[in-house]
């Protein structure tokens, strides 16, 4: 039995109970502990996984969901999934013990957070694990939401606020967008799955579909993992607790993105639209990312910022694997393979770095009330831990050797020297581009980390600038942290262990055709002789450390950059611009006056129905079946226009309402004439009744509103009511040139045979239709009780008043 | 308002009325052979109580005739409906007509219809609405 599927519902489940500990035991122990347990739980559980999945098993599962739809909630267990599954609960639990410290029992509202967090994990474990792709979009667009919950949890702060629904509109705009893609590519594969879209690459490349499927699904995964230019959402999410901060915006949901091209790269990659998107954006946001960093005074948006830039290094990393699906498996694949290993590998590492460091920071916001870089200084002495730790995770970072960051950096590079002696995709021409794009970023990254280092805890403490005295963290506050470190450090000197059990599976996942020959063999070691990447890397530490030392110097270059073109500014320029230009559209058609909506109304008639008419070629006169024209005919016609134009052109409203009066009684002797006797007398009836309600209603008009003369010529009125006119008197007399069958009124002749009444109209109206009749006598009824109800209604108003 | 001395008006009406009343009785039992009907034949009716109304005062045809119209237009609209279940109860489809021939003591051979109790339904529920709208809209001061 595999208990998969549950294990994943497992935070949603516990997130119920969540309240109820929250409302019996506090503030007598602290909520977090019992949550602790379950990320715990499933980190223990997915380590068991580790030695089948090393051996290149994969495990799935499927629960049936919608099974008509062939929406399945299956879940699939391989390498790429399992380290995210690893990091997702590893780094939550860690975050979990961290916010215990964080957050304190007394003033924050815990049960809120907690659930919050739960929803998120067990959302990011449903979006790794999942092998169907409705699912996935599912626990992706949970992901979203529960992140929107978190980063607004201080939601009294408007800043909060504003990041949240930044956050929100951006990713669930990408969320959208790629299940538009989903579908294409369902539609493409007739599947959901997605290892069964894997074994169909060949029928979806020469689909038409596959291109906009590809491009959807990567805006949805650049959305998530903040890829220029939807990176902005990031620096502003930093408002969140920075627990929250620490775990979705450093370790996992900016990581869906990554997971998501990953996934997708067995489908896509080895296309070169792919290898060019993916790469391309990947290098631009490395180098937006980096650079930005730079400038930052805030801890957090520096630490944002450089997420964004390593999130870029991955992306780029990933794609330029995506060449070893072009070559197939061989030599040449394997060059690139190491790319992809590089990526994983990074991946990881910046999880347990940026993890720490974000925890560190949030430290140094706790103890010394800021995380203004402006502000802080000369710590070092006074929160001696917490300086290791920002040691350890700023040189990873950096990537500086002991440190895990080192290992990775050297795999990027190599990656991008491969890269620039590709042949394929146009490479000769921009092969070159990769490898200074890299290295230039990776001088930015080395200064942004000694800023974050030296210009916190070196200096001169200012003791008067903070709001608390500064000093050293509770412990537990320090051990998740110092857990992370101590892994940067393990990975530095094992590097092969991970790469053995996490890192191979993981390749094997990404590029399937590895899997028939045992997958890549890369031997990650720290020394790997005097080679080109460690000379690039000697190179960056020396123009680094030169640049950080001349900082003063040349951070006002940054000043020059015009605000206007930010992609922030643009953001709140554009959503600005969309609310005022809705506004003002809205405000210019929608009126208010119920003249402007008629002329809308009747124009879309002339158009939809003269336009159809028209080009479908419907127009056709037919008079033969006509029947010839007699003298009162003509003599009643010629006198209802002469009353219609007297309605349009008479002076005061009571000739117009003779008028139309004399036209109800002109039309009556036209059913007279064209023998309808039950027509001629109700047309009777009613017309007097309806001329004496029309009289009623001027005797009360107002003296002052009582407009007396001709009406006003608008020329708009005029075409539209010519317009209709003619499309009716034109449809009409198609209509009638039209006879596709016989009318069934012969059946309604035998009338006496079967109802047993002579007068046919009055046999239809009570027999063969009644229904109609009962339901008109019904519109009757209300008609009655609605002017008995108006006119009561408004006298009760007026006694109240 | 009201004029004092309206004889020939009241003397008019009072004729009138009566004829008017049994031509729209007749036009509504016409209905199932010749022109005529419940519509036709229920704003007949409602007719000759507008007269009554301009003859005389509101107060006076209230008193005469102490009718809610609004009941009228609601057993009109429940007739018909009635006359639709009744025919689900003999198991044919709702709004199911039928009529045959019985020997009536005095009006000898005569064709009785399930439609008459329908549109009975209809001039009731005419002569409901018309009377009510009147009747509202003239007290409306």
């Amino acid at each position: 039995m595999n208990w998969l599927p549950i294990m994943i519902l497992i935070p949603f489940i516990f997130a119920i109970f969540v309240p109820l500990i929250y409302k019996l035991l506090t503030p007598r122990i602290h909520t977090g502990w019992f949550v602790l347990f379950v990320p715990l739980t499933l980190f223990i559980y997915l380590l068991r996984y580790i030695p089948a999945i090393a051996k290149g098993k994969t495990i799935h599962n499927t629960v049936p969901w919608i099974p008509s739809a062939g929406i399945n909630y299956t879940t699939y267990l391989d390498g790429l999934g399992l380290i995210f599954g690893l990091l997702i609960t590893g780094v939550g639990a860690l975050v979990i013990l961290y916010s215990i410290y964080y957050m304190s029992k007394h003033r924050e509202a815990l049960h809120n957070f907690y659930v919050y967090l739960l929803l998120f994990m067990g959302a990011m474990l449903g979006l790794v694990f999942s092998d169907n792709i409705l699912v996935l979009y599912v626990f992706w667009e949970l992901t979203s939401i529960s992140s929107f919950l978190l980063i607004a949890y201080w939601s009294q702060r408007k800043k909060s606020r504003q990041g949240a629904l930044k956050s929100m509109l951006i990713t669930i705009f990408g969320g959208l967008a790629m299940l538009a893609g989903f579908i294409m590519l369902s539609m493409m594969t007739n599947t959901y799955s997605i290892r069964e879209m894997i074994t169909q690459v060949d029928i979806m490349t020469a689909n038409s579909l596959f291109l906009p499927a590809m491009i959807l699904i990567l805006i949805g995964a650049f959305t998530k993992s903040a890829q220029f230019p939807f990176s902005t959402w990031l620096p502003d999410a930093m408002e969140a607790p920075t627990p929250i901060s620490a775990y979705l915006h450093s370790a996992t949901m900016v990581k869906a993105g990554i997971y998501l091209v990953a996934r997708f790269t067995p489908v896509f990659g080895g296309s070169s639209e792919w290898f060019w998107i993916v790469s391309g954006v990947g290098m631009i946001t490395l180098l937006y990312g980096s650079v930005n960093a730079v400038k930052q005074t805030d801890l957090k948006a520096l630490l944002a910022y450089s997420t964004i830039s390593q999130l870029g290094l991955i992306m780029s990393l990933l794609g330029l694997g995506s060449a070893a699906m072009y070559f197939g498996h061989g030599d040449e694949s394997t060059m690139y393979a190491v790319a992809v290993l590089a990526a994983i590998f990074h991946l990881i590492n910046h999880s347990t770095f940026k993890g720490s460091l974000f925890m560190v920071v949030g430290i140094i916001d706790h103890e010394t009330g800021t995380r203004d870089i402006r502000k802080l200084g000369g710590l070092m002495h006074l929160m001696p831990i917490s300086f290791t730790l920002t040691i350890i995770g700023s040189f990873s970072m950096a990537g500086l050797p002991p440190f895990n960051g080192f290992l990775s950096k050297e795999l990027f590079f190599t990656g991008v020297l491969q890269a620039a002696h590709l042949n394929v995709f146009n490479m000769e021409t921009f092969g070159m581009l990769f490898p200074v794009i890299a290295w230039v970023a990776s001088v930015f990254t080395f200064i942004y980390c000694m800023i974050l280092v030296f210009k916190t805890f070196t200096g001169k403490y200012q003791p008067k600038r903070l709001e608390k005295e500064a000093h050293e963290a509770p412990i537990g506050m320090l051990i998740p942290p110092i857990i992370l470190a101590s892994l940067v450090i393990a990975i530095f000197f094992f590097p092969n262990v991970v790469s053995k059990y996490l890192l191979q599976p993981a390749v094997v996942a990404i590029l399937p055709d590895f899997a028939q020959n045992g997958g890549a063999h890369v031997q990650i070691s720290a020394w790997h002789g005097w080679n080109t990447e460690l000379f690039m890397t000697i190179g960056v530490v020396a123009l680094g450390v030169f640049m950080f030392i001349f900082l003063k110097k040349w951070i006002r270059i940054y000043g020059i950059f015009p605000q206007a073109l930010t992609l922030d500014h643009l953001y709140n320029q554009g959503i600005e611009k969309i609310e005022s230009i809705s506004y003002r559209l809205t405000n210019r058609y929608m009126t208010g006056s119920i003249r402007d909506y008629l002329v809308y109304i009747f124009t879309f008639m002339i158009l939809m129905l003269g336009g159809a008419i028209w080009l479908l070629n419907g127009i056709s006169f037919d008079s033969s079946n006509d029947a010839p024209i007699n003298m009162y005919e003509g003599g009643l016609v010629a006198g209802m226009v002469i009353a219609a134009c007297t309605v349009l052109f008479s002076k005061s409203r009571m000739t117009s309402l003779i008028a139309v009066g004399a036209l109800g009684y002109l039309v009556s002797m036209l059913f007279v004439i064209f023998r309808a006797p039950d027509l001629a007398l109700t047309q009777l009836v009613v017309e007097t009744v309806t001329t004496a309600l029309f009289l009623l209603c001027f005797y009360h008009l107002p003296e002052l509103s009582k407009n007396i003369g001709r009406m006003r010529f608008k020329a708009t009125n005029l075409i539209v009511s010519i317009g209709v006119g003619m499309v009716v008197t034109i449809m009409a007399l198609s209509a009638n040139g039209t006879r596709l069958f016989e009318p069934i009124s012969s059946y309604f002749e035998d009338s006496y045979e079967l109802a047993g009444a002579k007068n046919i109209v009055n046999a239809i109206l009570v027999d063969f239709r009644g229904f109609d009749t009962m339901l008109e006598i019904s519109v009757l009824c209300i008609a009655g009780l609605g002017v008995y109800t108006l006119i009561k209604l408004r006298l009760t108003g007026r006694d109240k008043e | 308002m009201k004029k004092p001395n309206d004889v020939i008006l009241h003397s008019v009406t009072k004729a009138a009325v009566v004829i008017i009343l049994t031509f729209s009785i007749d036009l509504f039992f016409a209905g199932h052979h010749d022109p005529g009907g419940g519509f036709i034949g229920g704003l007949g009716f409602a007719s000759a109580l507008t007269l009554l109304l301009l003859a005389f005062d509101i107060e006076w045809v209230r008193e005469n005739i102490p009718i809610d119209f609004k009941v009228v237009t609601a057993s009109g609209v429940l007739i018909a409906v009635l006359t639709g279940l009744g025919s689900v109860v003999f198991d044919a489809p709702f709004l199911s007509q039928t009529f045959d021939y019985f020997n009536l003591p005095i009006f000898g051979k005569t064709e009785l219809a399930t439609a008459v109790i329908f549109d009975f339904g209809v001039a009731l529920a005419v002569i409901g609405t018309a009377v009510t709208i009147i009747l509202s809209i003239a007290e409306d001061r």
